[in-house]
């Protein structure tokens, strides 16, 4: 019902679209019909696909380093008392600085290749990962640790068998931020300076007054967005099973 | 009404506490008490909110550090520690639960014999359940499994009862005094009908610091005891009447 529904509302925006275009007859470089756009898409799908791979892998990398950092970072917060002194108030002044303005930078550093794209995407997923992995670790239940405490548990078994599962619903919350932002990251990298890519793409054909072509990349790369960001939520959902869902359910029994 | 502290006798059969100290920042909860517990017996501590019976049993389980010169003696091994939750952990299933002693210190996990406990409780359907599809009473008896799975004869329970409904709390008493048998156990509670129901001996904590004093009732020596037993019904009026008291003071 809901995936009907979601297809029917954007049935009916395209629908808008197209009245819109034919009415004001507005030229396809400044708004292509919808048909366009699709005609582009599959005119050009070879050139999309090579871009999309490009820009695919750069996400993934940034997905798997920004968790990976954020992981051991949330970790060493709740391990090390001296790394939290120091490298807990680092993190937030980190944060003050946005991840757009130094992106010029890393083109600098890391080269036009993949290398400061993946870097970017690195940046902006690392933090929500390691904020919210870090903020469970720390929200664990007194209970259960005085429980394990009782047990003579180990300070790293308690970690792995405790802390670590019960600050899995924050984290997965953490996950689906970086799986939404982790595109933007690839594609702001793009956008200033690279040769390949759907950002790249998308700047190329607004430079040459291919708005179809540029629609199409952007449908392309929210398409692979809402992917990633399902896939992400489908491993969580499935991974943590003991989390009530209040909403959904109240809004079943509404119904 | 006798004062503890002067009463402890130095018997091997027992586990005690001895010249406890605690206070929170500024303010002291106890100094200088001794309590003991008597082997293989029920020990009751009764006492209003707040007075400190929560953090007396903390110390016998090992999550308060003793600053000397307190005391612990007559015990070697760990005991086993049931709070007023149930503290299952939400992802693990009912035997796993039963089983996160073992699990959390690596050693090998006795599925036989979590199973047998379950079945003491009557849980050994809900087996592969998660805790989030069983009800109070149930999730209260997964956590006397996984204490009893434990193994300790020292067992610690902090209000274990307390959130439950008068009917299932009375059914989990009773069950609790059957597989507690030959076990050493102090039952914090604020409940004196539980206290009563269930103590071989009663103990109360009051006063500012607190002090303990064992309460002396002719009571039959079998628990659990019979609710609409005379002598229970009594010692409860004067207890409630003796807790009141406290809190009025």
């Amino acid at each position: 019902m809901i995936f009907l529904r979601i297809l029917l509302s954007i049935f009916i925006l395209i629908i808008i679209w197209q009245c819109i275009v034919s009415i004001t007859n507005v030229p396809h470089y400044i708004l292509p019909s919808p048909l366009r756009v699709l005609e582009s898409c599959w005119e050009n799908y070879s050139i999309l696909l090579q871009n999309l791979g490009v820009t695919v892998l750069e996400i993934i990398l940034g997905l798997i380093l920004g968790i990976s950092f954020g992981f051991i970072s949330a970790l060493s917060l709740i391990w090390f008392r001296t790394i939290r002194r120091w490298l807990l108030p680092l993190l937030v002044i980190s944060q003050a600085i946005p991840v757009f303005a130094i992106a010029p930078l890393l083109v600098l550093w890391f080269g036009y290749g993949i290398a400061s794209k993946v870097a970017m995407a690195t940046l902006i997923i690392y933090f929500p990962v390691a904020a919210t992995l870090y903020d469970g670790l720390r929200r664990t239940d007194i209970g259960w640790l005085e429980l394990a405490k009782s047990m003579r548990a180990s300070k790293l078994s308690i970690l792995i068998h405790i802390r670590l599962p019960a600050a899995m619903p924050a984290m997965s919350s953490g996950l689906r931020v970086a799986a939404a932002v982790a595109p933007i990251g690839a594609v702001v990298g793009e956008w200033v300076g690279s040769s390949a890519g759907l950002g790249y793409l998308m700047l190329h054909a607004n430079g040459r007054m291919q708005t179809d072509l540029m629609f199409a990349s952007l449908l392309v790369l929210a398409i692979v967005a809402l992917i990633i960001y399902f896939s992400i939520d489908f491993i969580m959902r499935r991974t943590i099973t003991w989390q009530p869902e209040s909403l959904l359910t109240d809004y079943k029994e509404n119904k | 009404m006798k004062k503890n502290n002067d009463k402890i006798k130095t018997t091997p059969q027992s586990i005690k506490l001895e010249n406890l100290h605690f206070s929170y920042g500024k303010s002291i909860i106890f100094e200088n008490i001794d309590f003991e517990l008597s082997k293989d017996k029920i020990t009751c501590l009764l006492g209003i909110s707040g007075i400190g019976k929560s953090t007396l049993l903390r110390c016998f389980a090992g999550l308060v550090d003793l600053i000397p010169p307190s005391k612990f003696s007559g015990f070697q091994e760990k005991p086993a520690y049931m709070g007023q939750q149930d503290n299952l952990l939400p992802w693990l299933n009912v035997l796993h639960n039963t089983l996160l002693g073992s699990k959390l210190r690596g050693e090998k996990k006795d599925v036989l014999k979590a199973m047998e406990i379950l079945e003491k409780v009557g849980l050994e359907k809900y087996a592969q359940q998660k805790p989030c599809r069983l009800s109070g009473g149930q999730r209260q008896r997964v956590a006397l499994a996984r204490t009893l799975m434990e193994n300790s004869s020292l067992v610690l329970m902090d209000e274990p009862f307390a959130s439950l409904d008068a009917l299932t709390k009375h059914k989990l008493q009773t069950l609790t005094a059957k597989l507690l048998q030959n076990k050493t156990v102090l039952l914090v509670t604020h409940d004196p009908l539980e206290a009563l129901r269930l103590g071989h001996r009663i103990f109360k904590m009051a006063g500012n610091p607190a002090e303990i004093y064992e309460m002396d009732f002719p009571l039959d020596i079998k628990v659990p005891r019979d609710t609409s037993d005379e002598k229970v019904l009594n010692a409860q009026a004067k207890l409630l009447n003796s807790l009141f008291l406290d809190s009025t003071s």
